[in-house]
């Protein structure tokens, strides 16, 4: 199907946007977009982070109005004021990061967005059971948001904007949360949506989840339409030309090793999480040889910010010996204790903990440069800090004004490679990196993918912890996954399969047998054609 | 101790808890829409000065405390103004009206320091007072404590069924994501900061009009604070809320009690108890992460913007 047929099935676009522009102070965030979709079309918004999506659905869901330009909703030019006014109008959205309140339940939350039309809570109750079958997104009405997982938390989202008279949803970045089982039951959802005459923007960086998914896209760079197409018959690679630009190198593949020595030892690390909205480890076994980069997938909040926080040093263990550094156990030492042992960390907020948001770079350089000779009886060697922030900003290019820059100014992809730099030019025996392209730009990306395997190369021990996949796929040379706390065994990334990682995410750890891997894997295609 | 002496002690309880419980119940749903109002002391002050002298001038009751909640209601709006219209940070805001309260409570109230009037009167309700030990406690008390009985069912029901106690929840939680889904933040928490003005404005007219019936300088002796801490100990539940107030009620009269029947036990030790009880059960409380987080407001005391 293409736009045209929609179209003409419905006799008037659904959306369209005319010359949609909105400036920010220091950057015009839209410049002339246009974009059009029609009933029951599932229409791509691609581009990297920046580009202008997020502003682009906001200004279509009512949250910021453009400074120039016209929304048409359904042939006529309307002013959409605020969310409230989008909801009525017909648009619902699923936002990344999840717009629910852990403490209420499911009801309470979708009662909430519907305002004075949720009525009895009672019957709304039923009808959350009965909209959410219907979609095959089964959800307990009942239950308080904190005891779902990230899916069951997308479903809540997205149920709630089924149970209003939908004729449009948004969906921003819906699959970074999603094992791939996930994805595939999400998109049975959305197809079937499509076929009852919804309209879906499906906001996304992910090619082949677009390939897979939608009629058309629209592709955006620098607030900028460069380009639209269909994306079953574009290939990936023009795609993604048109979302970075042709002057940008795309990831590649890169050699797997596999490593000499073990270096990090993790031996039944058992914990329990301080936060009730935690993950307790279970029993947590592997380890990270000198020269290998092993991935830990798992969707979040599955027990890696504990995991993490074990490693780091940042919470002590009850005994020395469930985390072992080249055999010796250290899970009662500080965090400068096992830095001195060889560990560096980058962790997944990058501002806040990886960095201070109001510090120059030069100070931020100290903040876990500080072994490296800056720091002599308590005095801080400016000079000498402020040489190693400048060989991280030039060995990693960095793009800042200079190296007194706040560190909150620079862009996300930016202040990544300035971390993941000020912690390799230490020289560590054990770098842990979590999320570490987590919302940066794919050159970005890249670039950071490139100073990993490098470190690997000169015999450091890399582990990575992070929710992309497709990344785990690029740069591991082994891969597990952990689930609600516990860490599936560890395999070679060239003898597993996406399958059976997504298996692992889901807690399935035991080796299925080849005829029944491939049972389920068929089973799977089955659903996906669906 | 005979029966009456623990009739009059749980009568008593329940006198002296009533303004901690107005003025908690006031702090619980501020503190639930996410603002933090350190100002309950300034305010329940000007409450009571003002409840005062209007009805030592007029003569009327009823004008003083109406007036007495209007006098905390305005006193929580120009915290607002500061606090959210300005988005300046709850604490330190909250702390200046404290201080601006007092001292104002002070000036204006100065003439009428030691001035007696006639205090709101208890109301027995027939047959229903003469119930052995709890009668009295329960039926035999003045008009603003059997609204205070309201009160509290009021706010309970408030946070368990309504809707709009949902929308103060969600707000109090995720103001991002309430805003998001077009729920009214702002509106929201100006909504509850005059609620709990108008609160602890009727829990110092209850000091000044009803309990003591005199104005003195700092009448509240600290109130205010006990009632923040009280908020924080019941972890934001009004049941919880009802229980500690007549608890504090009752460590203060036993100090008093005790003193009486002349055991021989330092005055200050037993002037101590109360707020030892509190921070006992506090920890006692608090001790369960698990059960206290899920009522803790997350966004409690962080400004909010909108358009960010």
């Amino acid at each position: 199907m293409n736009r045209q047929v929609s179209a003409t099935l419905s006799g008037q676009l659904r959306l369209q946007l005319k010359g949609i522009t909105k400036q920010y102070p220091g950057c015009l965030a839209n410049d002339k977009v246009d974009l059009e979709i029609g009933a029951g079309e599932i229409h791509a918004l691609l581009g990297e982070n920046g580009a202008g999506k997020s502003t682009l659905m906001k200004m279509i869901y009512g949250v910021t109005k453009p400074d120039a330009g016209e929304i048409l909703w359904q042939g006529s030019v309307v002013e959409i004021k605020d969310p409230s006014m989008a909801r009525k109008m017909g648009i619902g959205m699923v936002f990344q990061h999840f717009s629910l309140f852990e403490t209420l339940t499911v009801t309470e939350n979708i009662a909430l967005a519907l305002g004075d039309d949720a009525g009895d809570l009672q019957q709304l109750g039923r009808k959350i059971s009965t909209v959410s079958k219907q979609y095959g997104m089964e959800l307990n009405p009942d239950r308080h948001i904190h005891s779902l997982s990230v899916g069951e938390r997308q479903r809540v989202e997205i149920v709630r904007c089924l149970v209003q008279d939908i004729k449009l949803l948004i969906l921003d970045e819906p699959t970074s949360v999603l094992t791939p089982q996930e994805v595939e039951t999400l998109f049975v959802t959305l197809r079937q949506l499509s076929a009852d005459g919804c309209s879906i923007l499906f906001i996304s960086h992910k090619l082949k989840e677009v390939q897979a998914l939608c009629h058309n896209a629209t592709i955006l760079r620098g607030g900028k339409v460069t380009g639209d197409c269909v994306p079953a018959e574009a290939g990936a690679t023009k795609m993604a030309q048109l979302m970075v630009g042709s002057d940008t190198p795309i990831s590649s593949n890169y050699p797997k090793a596999t490593g000499t020595e073990v270096f990090l030892a993790v031996e039944n690390l058992t914990n329990s999480s301080e936060d009730p909205f935690g993950t307790s480890l279970k029993k947590v076994n592997f380890s990270v040889r000198r020269g290998e980069i092993l991935g830990i997938a798992g969707v979040a909040g599955n027990g890696q910010e504990e995991l993490l926080a074990a490693l780091s040093g940042e919470h002590l263990l009850d005994s020395s010996d469930p985390v072992k550094f080249s055999g010796r156990g250290v899970g009662l030492l500080d965090p400068r204790q096992r830095r001195e042992l060889g560990l560096a960390f980058v962790p997944e907020e990058r501002l806040g903990r990886g960095a201070v948001p109001e510090m120059s770079l030069v100070d931020n350089t100290l903040l876990t440069g500080f072994l490296q000779g800056l720091v002599n009886f308590g005095f801080i060697n400016q000079g000498k800090t402020e040489q190693f922030s400048q060989k991280i900003i030039d060995d990693y290019k960095v793009k800042t004004p200079n190296n007194r820059t706040a560190a909150q100014s620079l862009s996300g992809g930016n202040l990544q490679k300035f971390i993941i730099g000020r912690e390799i030019l230490q020289n560590p025996q054990l770098l842990v990196a979590a999320h570490p392209t987590w919302g940066v730009d794919i050159g970005a990306a890249t670039a950071i993918h490139k100073a990993l395997i490098e470190l690997r190369d000169k015999g450091a021990a890399i582990l990575v912890v992070s929710e992309d996949i497709d990344e785990l796929f690029l740069i591991s040379d082994r891969l597990c996954a952990i689930c609600d706390g516990e860490i599936s065994p560890a395999k070679a990334t060239l003898d597993t399969s996406i399958e059976e990682v997504g298996r692992w995410m889901t807690g399935v750890f035991e080796q299925i047998e080849p005829t029944a891997a491939q049972h389920v894997d068929e089973m799977l295609n089955t659903s996906s054609i669906n | 101790m005979d029966i009456d002496l623990i009739t009059n002690v749980l009568y008593a309880m329940v006198r002296t808890g009533t303004p901690l419980l107005i003025v908690a119940l006031g702090e619980l749903v501020c503190e639930r829409s996410g603002v933090l109002n350190l100002g309950q002391e300034g305010m329940m002050l000007m409450g009571a000065v003002v409840g005062f002298i209007v009805t030592l001038t007029t003569g009327s009751l009823m004008l003083g405390f109406m007036l007495a909640i209007v006098a905390g209601m305005l006193m929580s709006m120009l915290f607002a103004a500061i606090a959210l219209g300005l988005n300046a940070n709850q604490v330190a805001t909250g702390l200046a009206l404290t201080i601006f309260g007092t001292g104002l409570s002070a000036f204006i109230g100065a003439a009428y320091v030691g001035t007696p009037i006639v205090g709101l009167e208890p109301i027995a309700i027939p047959y229903l007072s003469d119930i052995p030990l709890i009668g009295k406690m329960l039926f035999a008390q003045d008009l603003v404590v059997y609204l205070s009985f309201g009160l509290f069912g009021l706010v309970y029901w408030f946070f368990k069924s309504s809707r709009l106690g949902l929308t103060v929840k969600a707000v109090g939680e995720n103001p991002h994501a309430a805003n998001s889904l077009g729920l009214p933040v702002m509106r929201t928490r100006y909504l509850a900061v005059a609620f709990g003005g108008g609160m602890a404005g009727l829990a110092g007219g209850y000091l000044s009009l009803a309990y003591t019936p005199l104005w003195a300088e700092n009448m509240t002796a600290g109130r205010g604070w006990i009632a923040l801490a009280l908020v924080v100990f019941a972890t934001w539940r009004a049941d919880r809320i009802i229980f500690g107030a007549y608890l504090f009620g009752l460590a203060s009269i036993l100090n008093l009690v005790v003193q009486g029947l002349g055991y021989p036990v330092s005055p200050n030790l037993l002037a101590m108890m109360p707020y030892a009880a509190t921070v006992l059960v506090l920890v006692m409380i608090s001790s369960n992460v698990m059960k206290s987080k899920m009522y803790t407001p997350m966004w409690l005391g962080k400004p909010f913007h909108p358009h960010s």
